[in-house]
């Protein structure tokens, strides 16, 4: 997946990459010029006292440094550009993917998951990049480099860098081999964490009312210390990479002197190329030891990776047409025709040959227990999801033949959870008509029964709402939802559950003067209280995916069990009373 | 993420490396601008107190360590003399002419076994130091994260309505975090790095006086640069950071509300904006890669320059014979050497204040305002029939405008008392003020004769029962989550609850019965279900007053039926504060309290209220008003 996601999204920036590439190579080569004249500063200069040679090889060094500096800076520049491009790109794939995922898919994946895998994943990967291309790709130029220019200096003492590279590279790999399960389950250790903190937070009430608090204390330190367990027993290992590469280090420099020195007396070498030998192994070993920091980097990146391709891979269970339907009458007739929807997989539909026809100027009401398919029936309309049989039919046309801003345009949604966006009343309100005018907002607030409490908050239309709404009440968040769809005068409003949070008073004076000020438009009510369904011209009664019962409120209560027991169970001390 | 990754600059023996610690990589770090850093960085520093022995010892191994290691290339330098000596004999006898008389073996031998102990000791002390250090950052961070669950304990409930959840959970995991992964990376970096650089530079003055003048005068040149350059970064981290939590917020705020983005046409807007901010994330965060990633190179080209200049003036002094070959190559070794250092402390400046930034946002958390410590010594009713009386009780959230103002009533022991108003009149600020979850502006409430600030907290909340619209269960099995406000139940009691709260019923259709895990959001049992088990919950906890939300909103009906019931099984013999949503079930309550903006404007029994024909007898008929009636 790591490997597929960096071919895709780094296949843009091939010119970049190329950059460097041949800068980091530049940049190599300089460095590995450099102690080849340090070398030779000494044998000729320093040995026969020869200043002006010094200064003209040192001019030539600086030159070498220069170039050097510069080709650095250059692939910083483009490493730096290709490695942060690449991560704006990918979020900006990810954000677009879920943009176009149905209500299936965010649900399946839940946002939680999607939120971190469009932020902190992606940076995961798009640090893998950047150490790439900034460090990496000079490692193996480097390290072949090196031994080139250290066998060109003396031959008969490569043998010690084929003995440490390997070694280096065992004792190294042996190191992260251990440590990636250990990175693992630490990730792991801080979503508990992570988890048990959010719950005790989100249940802050509970757990004070029932004085939990010293349990609660206690289930966070198991956490904290599994955590901590794990984090130091990666730092053990971890605070012993360092100490073995020096070691490995140190020693081969011995060894060159050692050796080197036999060969200095044998007349094989000299004192210059052993200098400079040294050097060049240093250099060697340390591009290694590179290449294994962004070893540790890789496992992480690889999860993340396999993260964020989950997302990209999964298409969306809901495509809009290749040639849509862009013109519509106006009058707004809803449709259903033998509807089916059932998840993949599941033995049982959620809904099964749903007829059901509501004309512009009704309200039809669905009532129906928990489960029963009420929710998924309603978001069939927008498309949040889409029918697996049957059609779904708004003036005669199939939704999916729609243009979907078309058919967005033509529904109002309120939503079973009042939803409300980071900003002020008024841009909320106008979140589906931009171009709304003050008196249009308050006259949609106004049908709501929300006019009141904004006149009173500070600031009244411009008051600041912040995110999901936590600065207002649910009764308030819920009519301020309904305020929003009405905004948008369209022809069809659906009502999921959206009078639960309203007192009984508030919820008939908002159905009645929804009744008079948009009357003529389409109503569709998914409730749960019989008296909000009470006066519609149809109540359809969903049971396990079925429609059971479909008439006015007196008709049900003759013919439907489900319905009269519905009423039962709610009404009977009401109406008895 | 803050730190450019340093590049090797020649060889460094006896350094270590600012790379990803065992924290791994560097999740959302939080970096705004730190407003305090000296105080706050002296905070941090003084959080490693218990550590102080440990600390020293880190010290002292790192001293040692650094010793050892600045001394290897010096000797390694009287080697490379022996070598050279033997070959164009003994130096300083006035330049390299001659024939050597052979290199000293016996001598080399002894010198080379001398360095390789010093380098064997130089790693174990190495590997001691990091060893010791990882167990002081560790532990430092437990406590930290300790500490700041326990301070959660202790912070009002009004602090948890103005801050949001994200940011309460976001200064715990990311900032310490952020915080774990400097303390790792720096201190034992800021460490070596100077002890390196105090060692090398002394080593050289030892070795020459004049090279070590050429060769100090870059650490002002560094220091220079890396200032001028860290100090333009920042600003950019800063703003890398700053972008990266704003487009998280975005994000989040989108995804959350995916469903009304697409119903309301909003998609192309939403991208654009995610666009935009995206850009300049993606513009800052280039920016301060590299201008951070010019500090290496920088500071490789002044280290170069030194080294030139070394190697003449060096040359200069050989054939001078003021100095020898092994002499300037022992030189050389070091002022590689000291880049190294030098250029990771410039890198470390961004991630110091990334640290402390973080470290702030945590110690702002730590001194928020707790709420009033339990009395001294706290008194305990001695009966629990559980009476409870209200004497001109008022609160308020704001200065100025009060929400509950000058309330009084009286429950007697084992009546049920239903509150009804519509939304915002204060029935949950009511609840929250007899679970003492917000203190007082005026008056008091009693339970059995005794103020409930005079009690501790816990005393007060064991006598009350909760049952709230809001279903929190935790992510436990069934049983576990019954037994919640009395986890030292017997089996048999958790099934008499379960029992008497019609939990049992359900409970035999899951496969796995009362050890269902329930899972994050429970959603593998209904809305009602849940319900069910926040009153076998509250039943369970045999409490003498108890409050109910009658919320079940997100009920069906057939379930609702039973949690009335299970409701009412709950209600029998306890003193009950029943917030009503639907007049029917509260006719037989023995008063209702009427509610409006903060008061009581009523109070009475059903019939007196409705005899009344007031606010009570308004809203009753407003709720069994047909809505079609009103069209």
């Amino acid at each position: 997946m790591l490997v597929s996601i960096l071919r895709r999204h780094l296949r843009p920036y091939g010119g970049l990459i190329a950059g460097v590439i041949v800068f980091q190579f530049g940049q190599a080569i300089a460095s590995l010029f450099l102690p080849a004249l340090n070398a030779d500063i000494i044998d000729r200069g320093i040995a026969t006292g020869d200043t002006g040679y010094i200064l003209q090889v040192g001019g030539v060094m600086l030159l070498i440094t220069l170039v050097q500096i510069a080709c650095a800076i250059i692939a910083v520049y483009f490493g730096a550009r290709v490695a942060m491009a690449f991560g704006r790109d990918l979020r900006a794939s990810v954000f677009a993917q879920v943009g176009a995922f149905s209500e299936r898919e965010v649900s399946d994946f839940t946002p939680p998951s999607l939120i971190t895998r469009t932020t902190n994943d992606v940076q995961q990967v798009q640090m893998l990049v950047l150490m790439t291309s900034t460090m990496l790709v000079s490692a193996p130029m480097l390290s072949i480099g090196g031994i080139i220019m250290a066998v060109q200096q003396d031959v008969g003492l490569s043998w010690i860098m084929a003995v440490a590279i390997p070694v280096l590279l065992l004792a190294v790999g042996a190191i992260i081999s251990r440590m990636v399960p250990l990175f693992r389950l630490m990730q792991e250790r801080i979503d508990t964490v992570n988890r048990v903190l959010r719950e005790q937070l989100s249940g802050i009430r509970v757990v004070r009312a029932f004085v939990r608090e010293p349990l609660e204390r206690e289930r966070f330190a198991r956490a904290n210390r599994d955590l901590t367990a794990t984090a130091l027993t990666a730092g053990r290992l971890f605070a012993l990479m360092f100490p073995i590469v020096l070691l490995v280090l140190n020693a081969s420099s011995v060894a060159v002197l050692w050796f080197g020195a036999y060969r200095i007396e044998s007349g094989e070498m000299q004192v210059g190329a052993l200098t400079a030998f040294l050097t060049y192994l240093i250099q060697i070993l340390m591009a290694v030891l590179m290449a294994t920091f962004i070893a540790v980097l890789l496992p992480r990146a690889a999860v993340s990776a396999d993260r964020i391709g989950e997302v990209l891979a999964t298409p969306s269970s809901v495509v809009p047409p290749s040639d849509p339907v862009t013109t519509l009458d106006v009058s707004g007739r809803v449709e259903l025709r033998g509807v089916e929807f059932s998840y993949p997989g599941a033995e049982h539909p959620v809904l099964s040959s749903i007829d059901l026809l509501a004309e512009p100027g009704t309200m039809t009401a669905i009532i129906g227990s928990t489960g029963s398919g009420k929710t998924t029936l309603v978001t069939l309309l927008p498309r949040l999801i889409d029918a697996t049989g049957g059609e779904v039919l708004i003036d005669g046309v199939d939704v999916r033949r729609l243009d979907p801003d078309l058919l967005w345009s033509r529904i109002g949604y309120v939503p079973q959870r009042a939803f409300l966006f980071s900003g002020t009343v008024a841009s909320n309100l106008r979140f589906g008509k931009p171009e709304a005018t003050d008196d249009e907002l308050w006259a949609a607030l106004e049908i709501a029964q929300a006019a009141d409490f904004v006149r009173a908050m500070p600031g009244g239309l411009e008051a600041p709402i912040s995110q999901g709404g936590t600065t207002v009440s649910g009764g308030q968040r819920q009519r301020l939802s309904i305020a929003r769809a009405l905004v948008k005068r369209p022809g069809i409003y659906l009502f999921d559950d959206s009078f639960s949070a309203l007192d009984t008073a508030t919820d008939a004076r908002l159905r009645a003067a929804l009744r008079r000020e948009v009357g003529d438009a389409t109503l569709i009510v998914v409730a749960q209280r019989v008296a909000t369904v009470q006066g519609a011209d149809q109540i359809v009664v969903l049971d396990d995916g079925l429609i059971v019962g479909r008439g006015t409120h007196a008709e049900l209560l003759e013919i439907c069990p489900t319905y009269l027991e519905i009423v039962d169970s709610q009404l009977r001390q009401e109406v008895g009373s | 993420m803050t730190t450019a990754p340093p590049r090797p600059a020649g060889p460094p023996p006896g350094q270590r490396r600012p790379m990803g610690g065992p924290m791994g990589g560097m999740q959302g770090m939080p970096a705004e601008k730190a407003m305090t850093f000296g105080p706050s960085a002296q905070r941090l520093v003084g959080r490693l107190r218990p550590e102080r022995a440990m600390v020293s010892i880190v010290i002292v191994f790192g001293v040692l360590s650094v010793l050892l290691s600045v001394a290897g290339p010096a000797l390694l330098g009287l080697a490379t003399n022996i070598i050279v000596d033997g070959v164009f004999g003994p130096t300083g006898s006035g330049g390299l002419v001659g024939e050597g008389t052979g290199i000293d073996f016996a001598a080399l031998q002894l010198l080379l076994g001398g360095v390789m102990l010093v380098y064997v000791f130089s790693s174990v002390l190495a590997w001691a130091q990091a060893y010791v250090l990882n167990g002081v950052t560790q532990r430092t961070v437990y406590r930290l994260r300790d500490e700041v669950q326990a301070k959660l304990d202790r912070l009002p409930l009004t602090y948890f309505d103005r801050v949001q959840r994200g940011e309460v959970l976001s200064r715990v995991t990311n900032d310490i975090d952020n915080i774990s992964q400097t303390l790792q990376q720096t201190l034992s970096q800021l460490l070596t790095s100077v002890l390196t650089v105090l060692g090398v530079a002394t080593m050289m003055i030892v070795i020459s006086p004049l090279l070590a003048l050429v060769a100090l005068v870059m650490i002002p040149l560094t220091l220079i640069i890396t200032a001028v350059i860290a100090k333009r970064s920042q600003k950019l981290f800063v703003a890398q950071w700053a972008y990266t939590g704003e487009l998280n917020a975005q994000i989040e705020e989108t995804f959350t509300g995916h469903a009304l983005v697409k119903v309301f046409g909003r998609q192309r807007e939403v991208e654009e904006r995610f666009r935009q901010k995206n850009e300049e994330l993606y513009e800052a965060s280039f920016g301060a890669q590299f201008v951070s990633g010019i500090i290496m190179p920088a500071i490789m080209f002044v280290g170069n320059l030194t080294y030139v200049a070394v190697a003449v003036v060096g040359a200069v002094l050989v054939t001078t014979g003021t100095m020898t070959i092994g002499g300037v190559q022992a030189f050389i070794q070091y002022s590689r050497q000291f880049t190294q250092p030098l250029s990771q402390l410039g890198s470390m400046a961004n991630l110091l204040q990334s640290g402390v930034a973080s470290a702030e946002r945590v110690f702002e958390l730590l001194d928020a305002d707790e709420q009033s410590p339990d009395a001294h010594p706290p008194l305990t009713p001695t009966t629990t029939s559980g009476r409870m009386v209200f004497e001109g009780v008022s609160f308020r959230y704001e200065p100025e405008t009060p929400l509950i103002d000058d309330l009084s009533l009286v429950a007697e022991p084992g009546q049920t008392i239903a509150i009804v108003g519509p939304t915002g009149a204060g029935k949950t600020t009511l609840v929250n003020l007899m679970m003492r979850f917000y203190e007082l502006d005026g008056g008091r409430i009693t339970l059995d004769g005794i103020d409930i600030a005079s009690m501790t907290r816990d005393t007060l909340r064991s006598r009350m029962g909760m049952v709230l619209q809001d279903t929190w269960l935790f992510g436990g099995t069934i049983r576990d989550n019954i037994a919640y406000g009395r986890p030292d139940a017997t089996e048999d009691e958790i099934l008499d609850a379960a029992k008497a709260t019609f939990v049992d019923r359900f409970v035999h259709s899951l496969p796995e019965g009362y050890d269902t895990v329930l899972d994050e959001d429970g959603s593998n049992v209904s809305a009602g279900e849940k319900q069910l088990l926040t009153i076998a919950r509250a039943f369970l906890a045999r409490p003498s007053v108890l409050i109910l939300d009658e919320a079940t909103s997100a009920v069906d009906t057939r379930t609702e039926v039973l949690v009335q019931h299970a409701m009412a099984a709950l209600r029998r013999d306890r003193t009950s504060f029943v917030i009503a949503h639907r007049l029917s079930t509260i006719r037989d309550a023995d008063l209702i309290l009427v509610m409006e903006a903060g008061s009581i404007v009523e109070q009475g029994t059903h019939d007196e209220l409705i005899a009344a024909s007031g606010a009570y007898a308004r809203l009753y008929e407003a709720q069994f008003a047909s809505p079609s009636g009103e069209a």
